[in-house]
């Protein structure tokens, strides 16, 4: 199963996207590819940033060991 | 009756009462006794005063309160001090095995409850308490059961600086051990998801005070620990005796031992427990804990949104010198060839133009520029430009460019392109061919 990369790893891989530009000397295809990529990191990056709702659970005891249920927060 | 003394060890004396225990060597010395001398020795005095405390069933295991004072470890290992009040003290010793199972260190200003024996030793003539166990009393007693913990711990090591691990920069899951109910929680909850919602908080309820709350919280961090990347240990302030769970030296050991990273917020700032020693990050208060497992998502944003400039400057500064080194190309070639290399580029910088929309207002509104810029710049090159140096293009009348004496015979109907508009002419000769 391939994650869906996180926050983190994409904005790493953006950040690595810009310096590999900033490098230069790459051909305009290339350089183009990578800024595509880069864009690409940086929206899912947006996304995540804009759509996240925290997630808040709680362990409780259950027959077959630990189980997890929502948290009420209000 | 008669007693003999020097009579080591003592028989038990029975008496009939136990408030006023008779003391019969005394009156027996006035019977006439051939056998015995007439005045005692100093020896025998001080053991016939011991065997009259040691017989004393009120002086045999007898529970004292007192404030320490005075403590002094002999070599040997034995521990004697002095145990007072407001108006009397009495002299203690603890021997070196009892001393070694008290499981606290004694010291001057504790307030302790000692159990032992009262006891004459003849050498120096002084009566002593000979404490064979202490329990601290009040706040004292939970002083020295934390400087206890705190030493044993600090000496193995528990607490330095080289042990402490490094929070994770994006935890993905943050586990919160605390009381489920009570502000604690939700503030911890609040703060998380205002700074950093895309984690997944875990709550792992359990008891915060009392006897069974250190279990509890060993059990609530074991169960919390396999399933996260950092662990928040919190509870609001309270007395020491609230307090008091988070100096178990099960509880620490636990701690220190915990899988992921722990932040400890336990009570106010003034109150250090044993667990804030053990564990990697000590926060003043659970809100700070929050804060300190979390980065914040503003600055996330601007971070996002630096790499974000920087990929579209870097890709400006790439296309503006292939634009130059088009321009240059641009002069010496023919200008359908040119306006192809025009209509491609204009192509791409649409797509680009479109791509940088979406890096935000701000910026769609500079790039806009540069890439209007850039478009009048490609403007210069293209045919209609050539036109306006005074050139004109042979068109066909569906407009395809006549590129070729050789394309057109006598007679064609063409369009002559001007820079202010088309005139439309008949060839009347034709190129020999």
């Amino acid at each position: 199963m391939t994650k869906e990369p996180t926050f983190e790893e994409s904005l790493k891989l953006l950040e690595e996207r810009v310096d590999a530009l900033s490098r230069g000397d790459l051909p305009l295809d290339r350089a183009l590819a990578i800024f595509e990529e880069g864009l690409t990191l940086y929206r899912r990056c947006h996304a995540i940033l804009a759509d996240s709702e925290q997630r808040v659970t709680k362990l409780v005891a259950a027959a077959e060991g630990l189980t997890e249920e929502p948290f009420p927060v209000e | 009756m008669w007693r003999t003394f020097g009579h080591l060890p003592p028989e038990p004396i029975h008496t009939s009462c136990l408030a006023f225990p008779v003391m019969d060597p005394i009156a027996a010395s006035r019977e006439p006794a051939p056998a015995l001398p007439q005045a005692l020795t100093v020896s025998q005095l001080a053991h016939l005063i011991r065997e009259t405390v040691r017989s004393n069933p009120l002086l045999g295991r007898i529970l004292v309160r007192g404030e320490v004072s005075n403590v002094q470890l002999a070599p040997a290992g034995h521990v004697f001090f002095t145990l007072k009040d407001a108006a009397a003290q009495i002299s203690c010793t603890l021997f070196r095995e009892d001393a070694e199972l008290l499981g606290f260190d004694l010291e001057d200003g504790m307030d302790v409850v000692v159990s032992g024996d009262v006891d004459v030793f003849p050498r120096k003539g002084t009566v002593q308490l000979v404490v064979r166990a202490a329990t601290p009393a009040g706040v004292g007693a939970f002083w020295a059961a934390y400087q206890r913990t705190r030493k044993k711990l600090a000496a193995e090591g528990l607490f330095d600086a080289i042990r402490k691990r490094r929070l994770p920069s994006f935890p993905r899951r943050i586990g919160v051990v605390t009381s489920e109910i009570g502000a604690v929680v939700h503030d911890i909850v609040t703060i998380l998801r205002r700074r950093y919602p895309m984690a997944h908080v875990i709550v792992a309820p359990a008891l915060v005070q009392g006897p069974g709350a250190p279990a509890s919280l060993r059990r609530a961090l074991a169960a919390v620990a396999d399933r996260v990347d950092v662990v928040i240990l919190a509870r609001g302030g309270g007395s020491l005796e609230d307090l008091w769970c988070f100096n178990d030296e099960g509880l620490a050991r636990a701690v220190a031992t915990c899988r992921v990273p722990v932040v400890s917020a336990i009570g106010h700032e003034t109150d250090v427990t044993i667990v804030d020693f053990v564990a990697d990050v000590r926060a003043p208060t659970p809100s700070a804990a929050a804060e300190l497992v979390s980065p914040d998502a503003v600055e996330l944003t601007a971070q996002l949104n630096e790499a974000g400039r920087l990929l579209a400057q870097e890709i400006r500064e790439i296309l503006s010198v292939r634009r130059a080194r088009v321009k240059g190309l641009g002069e010496r070639i023919s200008p359908r060839g040119l306006r192809r290399s025009v209509e491609a580029n204009r192509t791409r910088l649409q797509e680009m133009r479109e791509t940088l929309a979406s890096l935000g207002a701000r910026e769609v509104a500079r790039h806009r520029e540069r890439l209007g810029s850039a478009g009048r710049r490609l403007d210069l090159l293209s045919p209609l430009a050539t036109l306006q140096r005074g050139y004109a293009i042979a068109e066909r009348e569906d407009g395809h460019v006549v590129a070729h004496a050789a394309d057109v015979a006598a007679g064609d109907p063409l369009a002559v392109r001007f820079q202010d508009g088309r005139i439309h002419v008949r060839v009347n000769d034709e190129a020999p061919g």
